[in-house]
């Protein structure tokens, strides 16, 4: 704004005659076009103020006794770190104080006429978490290796399909079919590798398998000027049939040799993997989980430091523009659009040949869907979208923790927890959210 | 760069854009390209763009018969635009933008950010450009956005440059900015194509110009030809420029506004401090270059806007903080400037588009259920009297042509019982014949009585239509002054300046 | 929109094409374009418009199906081991498992001529139609909310709640005959609605878009009905399974045909929505209003319409539709109590239905209908031939893939393509043109 044309000196010198009183744009220096009002966000504060209230609710007033135990590490660590046991009640007490004093601090910051910064919301939430596994484990004992390694293991395919998500959304194709192609990468690596009894031809399979949905949805939503969205649901509703039909038809007639894939072996990369607590939950995981983080690497840095990643970006915010400086717009969608399917096939062998060790029905459960709240959780950003589908394999994997200790929280209001995140989200309440501006646009040239 | 047009023609379905064109600029020439709106001249240079594929002719640079697939060859021959929507990707900084494309990279396809901004650096310090590589375009004004385009250009060594409207967004001064930068590249060895339809414009800086109409080529004129002469080469005959009309015999002030202030979604303040009034009987035009306000401003009075203060009153009733529909029910009736988007739904029949804004009672809806019966008795006779061109009014409302989509609109704002009438924009992009007959319906509706807000920003419509006016600059009015009042007064209102020896007519009105 | 055959998606408020809203050539009273007399638009929407097309989908994607089928036949794969030695029994047994397959759908659903006497045979007509009440409904309701430009993808959510709502009051309340039926149905509706609004409100308030909120939704109300299956609310007692108890007779939609058939008051109901639905967008004031905000919102809000409360009431009227296929689900199919899976799947079915029908009441309810017998027929394939019933799920799909491609068809059956391509009327994001200006 402050580097206005030079001109406006004169301007501004000549404008004050002629008897007309001084407007703002008449100061003498020289001048941004338009005077702005200070927009005061209090959707910080208020979230805040909920959270603390419901935390002197749940802590305090509902408050459990006994105490909570905290296992920090596994048995077979090579460094054992001490158990921690905090006292229920008082926890959450100091806690829920803290919490008010930060929902307060919020509240002067944007009273006056500051941010509330992320990194005060990231504190709030984890000590809003941490009264909460206390409270919810009184008398017991949480396994935070165990719930953490859980919380990554069920997220992998949730980030595979949100960098998918990430890729052709903002190359400007809205993709709703992940669930699909995490479904056809199930499915086909399972009959590959169990055919082959080859681990890497099932991958490869899964991704080819991703990227033909992608193909279907890039050649409907981009050659025939499909709504994008209705393409994505389709799909999905034709990749449930059509494995659902395989697997009951086909699979279930010799399961034996087309749906017994071999599994991938935890493979701990030594040393990283003796880091107290780090060291179980990111390093003693499968190659798939390893690919996801090289995936989300390369993404990130494609997308914001390479010449692909500008093109990409160019193309799902201004397409005409990107055209009238020689990018092929359909072209660069259509290929990109595949590579994010690949990307979310690859998520689906992790179904298969990461977890479960063989296909069922239906078997990726609306995941899909989930890797979409995360992309939107996320901004459009590979690395938020990749904590966003942390966040949310980590409630799924809280509930069943907290299921086998004994949850005084029914399990379902957890598993609702990342929908009702979304939709929190979307609504704004979060924050603003902005995706790609040609997104969910065909793109028409002549 | 010698660059030549030989017989370009350009078909959409029936409708033959460009009739072979034939346009020869020579190196370090600015080449005028004036004509009507619609006349073909954006295609034509979409196809020298290779946007477009011409069906005919060829296109020849320096001797040599090029052939374009896309803009990437054109650019690659040495073809820059500056487009009149600009083509820039808002979220991106200046040096993304220039580097798109044609980006340099290093290891791995990473992007050479440095390189692109020392480029943008250069090219700025060798045309006295004060652009900042790193700003986001979109917090930069439109006449900063418009440079970091011809920085775009020219950092792909641009020969031919082709400017495509570029001072429908610029003021007075802004164009006089422009215009001497075309001469500084001009020297420096580069041809430009300067495609408008402002007169003024045309003779100040052209070498040649050549007029289209009709996608045909009509002539060529030089700079020294009269205003008249080039406005009648360009509509094809003698233009009136005036209306007819008699003096104005205004009432007693309806419409009032004072202290009216917009503030955007982004917390700009886009309308500020603004005070008038319009009396019955008379036109007020509110002039001013695009985006200084105007299109806020009405849209503030007709309940549109969200973050408004100050006080509207019409005869005496008060409409602010009223919504649309009430607005609409106090007897306001708008011309939104784009009818396409605001004004119409395209999908609609002619007779569906005729009710609209009246989908909320008598005489069109009856217990919750249409009166259609009514309505075609009603569209009929409308259609006529407005002299809707179209094969019935079953007709989809975007199938017609703009200007007798445009009288749909009038048609429907103007049989409503009006106690004030907004039209904003109200000819843009119309044929010569309806913009004759949109103005004969404004002055009418006057001679009615009804006060009447014109905004335009073309100043010929202002001067034809007003009684008075009302120069808007950033936000704020400028000035209001008798209908008189001349052109190069009025220009340099548009600025924001206040000429000595202008008595604006109503001081306390203005006051901000 | 424009009338040039290739680009029709161009929108018609792009500045350069231009030449379409030029002065024409000579006179301005050749520049309005001509329509089509009545009889060549009905001719076309026949023979290269939307009709054909239509039908040429549901054939093409039943082959598809027969292709799928054949592929998976054991006996198929037995044979093609030696089918250079005899290909005839391969063909053979393509024909016997395709033919067996389809014969069976038709029988299922239609007319069973092996059944002894007359009643019996018309059976699968009338299983047809209560298979199609619910998704009739449904469909209703998405399509509704398709033509003020909303995508309701949470027909799941929406029929879950409302099932809810109607089997509580259905069991817990005992009200009279008569009373209890319409008080149940009303619960059930009122109940869609709201959960439909929601996401009304949440994109009129504050931009959230339908699609995520609707899925989102639909998960919600999936944990949040499972849960209460298991608490008193509507678990039976003295179960431990998450099932609530039975419907009261009061409460149960009565046969339409004597308890011996399946087809319930709901078919009845169903057709009065159509008829509603039909007046409601073609003849009523908010019709009006709901198409005008689905074609262009933003002259629907310089016409004084208030747009989000339009978002707001079609939300509320697509979830009352689909919660009415809910009602139907539980108080016409399942009456005995329902579980968590109560929606069937016809949420998302709804989707297709809706597309299928080109979002016309009518057309809908003809989409319906034929659904219906997909499913009905379906059901009696997985029993007769062993057929897993996803395959109806497949053709389905393809069929909505299909018809949303028209070039897709009219390449494959290389059809002329008509001077005025026919739009579905889902809405569809004006598309980003090289001429459409970024400058809004």
């Amino acid at each position: 704004m402050s580097d206005r044309l030079p001109e406006n000196v004169t301007t501004s010198n000549l404008a004050p005659t002629g008897g007309l009183p001084p407007t703002e744009h008449n100061n003498p220096d020289s001048t941004p076009a338009l005077a702005t009002v200070l927009v005061k966000s209090w959707k910080a504060p208020i979230a805040f103020g909920i959270f603390a209230l419901g935390a002197i609710i749940l802590f305090v007033v509902f408050g459990r006794d006994g105490e909570s135990t905290f296992k920090l590490s596994t048995d077979v660590d090579l460094i054992q770190l001490p158990v921690v046991v905090l006292p229920t009640r008082t926890t959450g007490i100091v806690i829920s104080i803290v919490l008010v004093l930060l929902a307060g601090l919020s509240v002067w910051l944007v009273a006056t006429g500051r941010k509330v910064r992320i990194w005060l919301m990231a504190v709030f939430a984890v000590l809003f978490l941490v009264a909460f596994l206390t409270w919810a484990s009184a008398g017991q004992t949480i396994p935070v290796p165990g719930l953490l390694v859980g919380a990554v293991s069920l997220s992998v395919p949730l980030i595979f399909g949100a960098l998918g998500g990430v890729i052709s959304e903002r190359v400007g194709v809205v993709n709703v079919a992940i669930e699909g192609q995490l479904l056809a990468g199930a499915f086909v690596s399972a009959v590959i590798a169990s055919v082959t009894n080859n681990l890497f031809a099932g991958v490869v399979g899964a991704i080819i398998a991703g990227a033909l949905v992608s193909f279907v949805l890039a050649a409907f939503s981009i050659k025939y000027l499909v709504d994008q969205v209705i393409v994505g649901v389709v799909l999905n509703v034709l990749v449930t049939g059509l494995t659902s039909f395989l697997y009951s038809q086909v699979l279930t007639a010799d399961p034996d040799l087309l749906n017994s894939p071999p599994r991938f072996d935890r493979f701990p990369i030594p040393l990283l993997s003796e880091i107290p607590i780090i060291g179980p939950t990111l390093f003693r995981q499968t190659i798939i989980v390893y690919l996801m983080y090289i995936a989300v690497a390369v993404v990130f840095f494609g997308l914001f430091k390479t010449r692909w990643g500008l093109r990409v970006r160019a193309v799902g915010e201004h397409p005409q523009a990107a055209d009238t400086v020689g990018i092929k717009v359909n072209p660069t969608r259509f290929w990109n659009v595949m590579l994010a399917g690949a990307i979310t096939g690859l998520g689906g062998a992790y179904f298969t040949l990461g977890s479960v060790g063989a296909f069922n029905k239906e078997m990726t459960a609306g995941a899909g869907y989930i890797a979409l709240a995360a992309v939107i959780f996320g901004r459009w950003d590979p690395i938020r979208a990749t904590l966003a589908a942390l966040l949310f394999g980590f409630a799924t994997n809280l509930q069943y923790v907290l299921g086998v200790i004994g949850s005084p929280v029914p399990s379902e209001f957890l598993l609702m927890l990342p929908y009702l995140i979304t939709i929190f989200a979307v609504a704004g309440l979060v924050g603003r959210v902005r995706g790609p501006a040609a997104a969910g646009r065909p793109y028409v040239s002549r | 760069m010698k660059l030549e047009l030989r017989g370009i023609t350009k078909r959409f379905g029936a409708l033959t854009a460009n009739d072979h064109i034939d346009l020869t600029v020579e190196p370090g020439e600015i080449h005028c390209l004036l004509g009507e709106n619609g006349a073909g001249k954006s295609t034509l240079m979409n196809v020298l763009y290779g946007l477009y594929q011409a069906d005919e002719g060829e296109i020849v640079l320096d001797d040599v018969v090029q052939h374009f697939a896309g803009p990437g060859d054109a650019m690659n021959a040495g073809i820059g635009m500056v487009h009149q929507h600009f083509m820039l990707i808002p979220v991106f900084t200046v040096a993304e933008n220039v580097m798109l494309g044609h980006e340099q990279t290093g290891f791995a396809g990473f992007l050479d950010l440095s390189a692109a901004r020392r480029r943008v650096r250069e090219i700025s310090d060798q045309f006295g450009f004060d652009v900042d590589p790193d700003a986001l375009v979109d917090d930069l004004p439109v006449g900063v956005q418009q440079r970091v385009e011809i920085i775009k250009a020219l950092s792909r060594d641009a020969k031919v440059l082709v400017f495509d409207e570029p001072t429908a967004v610029l003021t007075p001064q802004e164009t006089d900015e422009l215009m001497a930068i075309m001469r500084q590249l001009k020297e420096a060895g580069t041809s430009i194509v300067f495609i408008t339809h402002k007169l003024r414009e045309v003779r100040e800086v052209a070498d040649r110009i050549t007029v289209i109409r009709l996608g045909k080529v009509v002539g060529e004129a030089s700079p020294t030809a009269t205003n008249a002469e080039l406005a009648s080469l360009m509509v094809g005959r003698a233009v009136e420029l005036t209306v007819h009309k008699d003096p104005a015999k205004p009432g007693a002030p309806a419409l009032v506004v004072s202290n009216l202030s917009v503030i955007d979604a982004r917390g700009q303040v886009v309308v500020n401090d603004v005070s008038f009034d319009v009396k019955a009987g008379e036109i007020l035009a509110i002039a001013g270059v695009q985006g200084n306000g105007q299109t806020e401003l009405t849209e503030a009075l007709m309940g549109l806007q969200e973050r408004v203060t100050g006080e509207v009153t019409l005869d005496g009733k008060s409409l602010s903080g009223l919504s649309v529909r009430k607005v609409l029910d106090s007897g306001v009736g708008f011309v939104p400037e784009d009818r396409k988007e605001d004004g119409l739904v395209g999908e609609f029949t002619i007779a569906e588009n005729l009710m609209l804004d009246r989908s909320n009672g008598a005489p069109f809806v009856k217990g919750g259920g249409l009166q259609l019966a009514y309505l075609s008795t009603f569209a009929e006779e409308k259609s006529k009297e407005f002299d809707v061109r179209s094969q019935g009014i079953g007709t989809e409302v975007g199938r017609l042509s703009g200007g007798n989509q445009q009288k749909v609109v009038l048609a429907r704002e103007l049989s409503r019982g009006l106690r004030l009438f907004v039209a904003a924009q109200p000819t843009r992009g119309i044929d010569v014949g309806s913009i004759e007959f949109v103005h004969k319906r404004i002055v009418a509706t006057r001679d009615e009585g009804i006060p009447v807000v014109v905004v335009s920003t073309e100043l010929d419509e202002v001067v034809a239509l007003a009684d008075r006016i009302a120069v808007m600059y950033r936000g704020g009015i400028v000035g209001i002054v008798p209908g008189t009042t001349p052109r190069d007064i009025l220009g340099l209102m548009m600025a924001g300046e206040i000429p000595a020896g202008v008595e604006p007519l109503d001081p306390e009105g203005a006051a901000a | 929109m424009s009338d040039s055959p290739e680009n029709k998606p161009v929108t018609p408020s792009s500045p350069a094409s231009a030449p379409a809203s030029a002065p024409g050539p000579g006179t301005a009273a050749t520049s309005a374009v001509e329509p089509p007399s009545r009889w060549r638009t009905t001719f076309n929407e026949i023979i290269g418009g939307s009709v054909m097309i239509s039908i040429l989908a549901v054939v093409l994607a039943i082959v598809a199906g027969g292709i799928l089928i054949a592929l998976t036949d054991e006996n198929v794969q037995k044979a093609s081991v030696y089918f250079f030695a005899r290909p005839g029994d391969t063909f053979a047994e393509i024909w016997k498992s395709v033919s067996g397959a389809y014969v069976a759908l038709f029988q299922g659903s239609v007319y069973n001529f092996k059944r002894p006497d007359f009643l019996d045979q018309i059976k699968p007509l009338t299983e047809t139609l209560t298979f199609a009440t619910p998704l009739i409904a449904a469909g209703l309701g998405v399509g509704l909310a398709f033509r003020v430009g909303m995508f309701n993808i949470g027909g799941r959510g929406q029929m879950l709640i409302a099932a809810a709502c109607a089997g509580w009051v259905g069991f817990t309340l005992h009200l009279p005959w008569g009373l209890h039926l319409v008080v149940a149905i009303l619960a059930g509706v009122i109940g869609g609605g709201i959960w439909g609004g929601i996401a009304g409100l949440l994109k009129a308030r504050t931009g959230a878009h339908e699609v995520i909120v609707t899925i989102m939704l639909n998960y919600v109300a999936f944990y949040l009905v499972s849960y209460l299956l298991r608490t008193p609310v509507l678990q039976a007692p003295g179960s431990n399974n998450p099932k609530s108890p039975p419907i009261d007779p009061t409460a149960v939609l009565p046969d339409l045909l004597g308890p011996k058939f399946n087809l319930h008051l709901g078919f009845i109901l169903v057709i009065a929505a159509t008829v509603f639905v039909w007046w409601l967008l073609n003849r009523s004031a908010l019709g009006f209003k709901f198409r005008a905000v689905g074609i262009n919102p933003n002259a629907a809000r310089v016409a004084g319409i208030d747009v989000k409360n339009m978002y707001v009431y079609a939300m509320l009227i697509s979830g009352g539709l689909v919660g009415l296929a809910g009602v139907f689900q539980v108080l016409g199919t399942v009456t005995t109590g329902f579980s968590s899976g109560i929606d069937a799947g016809i949420g998302f079915d709804a989707i297709t239905v809706a597309l299928l029908g080109r979002s016309k009441p009518w057309g809908i309810f003809i989409a319906g209908i034929l659904f219906g017998a997909f499913k009905a027929g379906g059901f009696a394939m997985q029993a007769s031939q062993g057929i897993p019933i996803d395959i109806v799920t497949v053709v389905q799909s393809l069929i909505v893939l299909f018809i949303a491609a028209p070039p897709l068809i009219r390449t494959v059956f290389r059809l002329p393509d008509p001077s005025k391509p026919k739009k579905p009327k889902a809405p569809k994001p004006a598309p980003v043109t090289r001429e459409a200006v970024a400058a809004k």
